[in-house]
């Protein structure tokens, strides 16, 4: 166990966990902010998206060691008001279904966007070819981020 | 017209009680609903009166809808609430909706399966909501003392117009409680829907896109433990013995112990599978910390021989044989080929024997059908917290009723001391009907006496058994020298259950006609899968049916609307289960929309209709391969549901739909190498992905005013067949294996 000083959503946390205990369960079991989801645990899946000085990560496979010193953010913290262009566009186009998978294709939409403010179809299909939804909702993603590419 | 049960027991007000009181929920904000916060007219009312088991309404107006059914991604969260609110004339902007728990004195069917939710709730939905509104009008009368007849509500308000009085709801829900129900109460006409049929939000979509706690998964409560547990690796294996002294000393490590979530003596009712019943059970303070000692657990397990298994599938007793041996897909593939040539007849008309003796032309056709994962995004997870005198459960449900059932006979606790509240499913698609997880939960609970949270990893998941059971299927037809087809023959079977709908097209179509099954017993577990057995019958069958009318020289939709003419005007047989009118309207509609016949340069085309689920969907998809890539440019699709509750929702679920089945159909698939899945993440396991999924998806609805039937599985099957005929039309082969990415790659 070790002390570890991190920055997420702006603010500044301590936790006493192992150096090697990845971010996602750091935020999801020691900090609550489960809104970062578990899906396979082998960065395939892409439901654990978090933002690491800005840049889209798979919280799974990054221990809290290596996530100190830099900014992280969640999607708890991608606005405050839930009003971040790609989070009003996904609710333009109705996307959810089950809902699961959505937080962590949102934040991969939103490190797109923030690299790439207009992006093609294909830069679309290679950012968010990590990002698995069961449900098929693929198109509406899609769809709603050209329509946040738009807002922003 | 039946009136509505009001009541409030004792038990289902102990349930609304331990909501209430918050013990229960942490973190959880169910309780102040869920709606886009922009769209809030009203705040929080000081208090509530309770109409029915569905309503209650606010002194200041303010609605809250209960909304039975759990909620895996169908939008039934929505879609109930909506029939509710129409009837009851509320105003759906000043809805709040909530999720009911399981209580089976207020709700009935409180499922995910079968596409059924909306199809069987309908009545009691629209009659929640106009018994309310009835009790709104005689409570207005009394107030301002004029007839009952008098009144009438438009959004939110009740009027009386010749006297021009005017109130909200919310200044007549007290008294309006106090009313008598009615014993019979009209309800609207199509015509009169204000909410119904128009477009609404996802209720809970704010909630989803900022990441708020609504899954089992983010479930909380002091003093909850985490815990995993450890199951064979491979089906025909069971614990031995195990080792955990490398594990117990490890950081937040409370305690290692083996569970048996069901004794080997249970008698095992519908939905009541499991795969491994002796388990390791590891617990302690975090999940990391779990994982990592049940990573240094080292475990011996052995085979099992072969035993019998009590059932009670639905009041059916029976003695299932589950064999012993670790099993290979060879040796599977070839039990199915050696079990069909023992297949029991399920139906048969005419005389098949002779047709096929005088047929011009017969074509003969055999297709496989993979095991598949369900793969849902969130992994197997519940809470649950055994104390003495009750137990309180939490997560994600598909059939909370029968398991509760299960967990009542497990744990020797009364079903009326069992608390389950349904949270929302990060997908279902039959997995979550199973629920032996919900099960070992309470029993490490039990044991642990403390609050507990079970864990599945990914991997857990995928290998835990519980798959869409492997399937085969031959196809016979009998062309005369007319090219009419004048005799039909299906055999399928599966491992372990069958695919096979007898009486469905093209059955009652074709004068000579014998459909047969047959099963192979294995002991790897089998379970419903996003449109049980459709999902590899309509593949098999539309399949076939686009190389029949080939060999017909016929086109595939003209093919398929003569079959369904015939259907209609000369039926064969009593017992066809589909409408051929409803059928022959979803290919007219896909015809039109797609511009059949006009195929656009460089793409291949494939059609596909199918009837499940009291529903009707038809497909045509366009593609090309690239590089050797398949290109889906896009699916238009056709579906006929009977009355539209959402239109855009019910769009977005048959888009899903046509994703979920093309991904499923080009690389869904999980073999058996001595017993163990050959796949265990999503590394191995192929999902479908951004770049492979339709460029453009069109869906259209036929109009209807027939009662709305289920809509989260039709648009599912049919779209395999669809990407299979197109597939051919690019490649020039047929593609009879699933998943069609095996033989694209060879």
């Amino acid at each position: 166990m070790a002390l570890f000083n991190l920055t997420i959503n702006g603010k500044s946390q301590q936790v006493d966990v192992d150096p090697n205990t990845p971010m996602l369960w750091v935020l999801r079991d020691h900090l609550d902010l489960v809104g970062t989801k578990f899906g396979c645990g082998i960065a395939q899946c892409g439901a654990c998206t978090i933002h690491l000085d800005g840049n889209a990560v798979r919280s799974c496979q990054l221990p809290v060691s290596a996530a100190e010193g830099a900014k992280i953010t969640t999607i708890e913290g991608l606005s405050e008001e839930g009003d971040h262009p790609v989070q009003k566009a996904w609710l333009e186009h109705d996307v959810p279904q089950c809902g699961y998978c959505q937080a962590g294709q949102i934040m991969s939409a939103a490190a797109l966007l923030a690299q790439n403010p207009n992006p093609s179809d294909t830069d679309i299909d290679n950012a968010m070819n990590g990002n698995i939804c069961r449900c098929g909702t693929y198109t509406r993603i899609k769809a709603a981020i050209h329509t946040a590419s738009k807002n922003l | 017209m039946k009136t509505f049960p009001d009541k409030i027991n004792r038990r289902s007000f102990l349930k609304v009680s331990a909501l209430a009181g918050g013990g229960m929920i942490l973190s959880f904000n169910w309780l102040a609903g869920c709606k886009p916060k922009e769209l809030e007219t009203l705040g929080m009312p000081k208090e509530w009166f309770r109409l029915n088991g569905y309503i209650k309404i606010g002194e200041n107006g303010l609605v809250t809808i209960m909304s039975p059914n759990p909620e895996g991604g169908q939008n039934v969260k929505t879609s109930m609430p909506m029939i509710v609110a129409e009837e009851l004339d509320a105003d759906w902007k000043n809805v709040v909706v909530e999720q009911a728990p399981l209580d089976t004195d207020n709700f009935t069917r409180q499922f995910i399966g079968g596409s059924q939710a909306i199809r069987i709730g309908w009545n009691a939905l629209r009659t929640a909501g106009a018994t309310a509104r009835n009790l709104l009008i005689q409570a207005a009368a009394q107030t301002w003392n004029v007839p009952a007849e008098e009144i009438t509500t438009e959004p939110g308000f009740v009027l009386h117009t010749a006297s021009g009085k005017k109130a909200h709801f919310g200044e007549m829900a007290s008294l309006a409680a106090t009313m008598p129900v009615p014993e019979e109460i009209p309800l609207k006409e199509i015509s009169e829907f204000r909410i119904i049929g128009h477009s609404h939000k996802n209720v809970e979509a704010k909630n989803i896109v900022t990441g708020k706690p609504l899954f089992g998964i983010d479930y909380k409560k002091p003093g909850m433990l985490k815990a995993m547990i450890i199951h064979p690796p491979a089906h025909g294996l069971r614990l031995k013995s195990f080792d955990d002294s490398a594990a117990k000393g490890m950081p937040g490590i409370k305690a290692i112990f083996q569970i048996k979530s069901h004794q080997d003596e249970y008698e095992r009712t519908f939905f009541d599978t499991t795969s491994f019943t002796d388990l390791v059970a590891i617990v302690g303070n975090s999940t990391w910390e779990v994982m990592n000692a049940k990573k240094a657990i080292k475990v011996e397990w052995e085979p099992f021989s072969t035993y019998e298994e009590k059932r009670d599938w639905n009041g059916r007793k029976e003695i299932r044989t589950i064999p012993g041996g670790l099993e290979n897909e060879a040796s599977q593939i070839q039990q199915m080929a050696e079990a069909s040539k023992k297949a029991r007849i399920a139906r048969k008309d005419g005389n098949p024997e002779t047709a096929f003796a005088k047929a011009a032309k017969v074509i003969e056709r055999t297709f496989h059908g993979p095991f598949l994962a369900h793969n849902c995004m969130e992994p197997m997870n519940f809470f649950a917290h055994v104390q003495p005198d009750r137990i309180d459960c939490a997560g994600p449900l598909q059939k909370p009723e029968l398991t509760e059932q299960a967990l009542s006979a497990r744990l020797g606790v009364p079903i009326e001391n069992i608390y389950i509240d349904m949270t929302r499913l990060g997908g279902g698609y039959g997995r979550r009907s199973y629920a032996h997880w919900l099960i070992e939960a309470a029993v490490i609970s039990k044991e642990m006496n403390a609050p507990i949270h079970l864990q599945y990893t990914r991997e857990d998941d995928m290998t835990g058994g519980i798959y869409r059971p492997m399937y085969r299927a031959t196809y016979k037809a009998a062309l005369d020298e007319n090219n009419n087809l004048i005799g039909f023959q299906v055999n399928a079977g599966g491992l372990v259950e069958p695919p096979l709908y007898a009486d469905r097209f093209p059955a009652g179509a074709v004068e000579n006609y014998l459909a047969e099954e047959w099963t192979v017993a294995s002991n790897i577990t089998v379970g419903s899968f996003r449109a049980p057995r459709s999902n590899f019958i309509a593949a098999a069958e539309q399949s076939f049916l686009d190389e029949v009318a080939e060999a017909a020289g016929k086109d595939p939709i003209d093919f398929r609307l003569e079959l369904l003419k015939k259907a209609k005007e000369n039926p064969v047989g009593e017992r066809n289960d589909y409408d051929p009118d409803r059928y022959a309207g979803v290919l007219e509609l896909v015809k039109s929309k797609s511009i059949w016949g006009q195929t656009p340069a460089g793409i291949s085309r494939g059609v596909s209709a199918y009837f499940c689920h009291n529903s009707y969907a038809a497909q045509v998809v366009d593609l090309k391969i690239e590089n050797g890539q398949v290109v889906v440019e896009k699916v238009v699709q056709a579906v006929d549901c009977g009355l539209l509750i959402n239109p855009d929702a019910a769009k977005n679920l048959c888009e899903g739909a046509a994703v979920d089945g093309i991904g499923t159909a080009l690389f869904g698939e999980l073999k058996f190498v001595e017993g163990a899945p050959d796949r265990t993440n999503f590394d191995g396991y192929r999902m479908i992905r951004m770049k492979e999924v339709p460029k453009t998806i069109e869906t259209y609805f036929v109009e209807s005013q027939v009662d709305p039937t289920g809509l989260g599985e039709p648009a599912y099957p049919p779209v395999f067949a669809a990407l299979a005929n197109a597939l051919y039309q690019a490649t020039g082969k047929r593609f009879y294996n699933q998943p069609f990415i095996n033989q694209l790659n060879t």
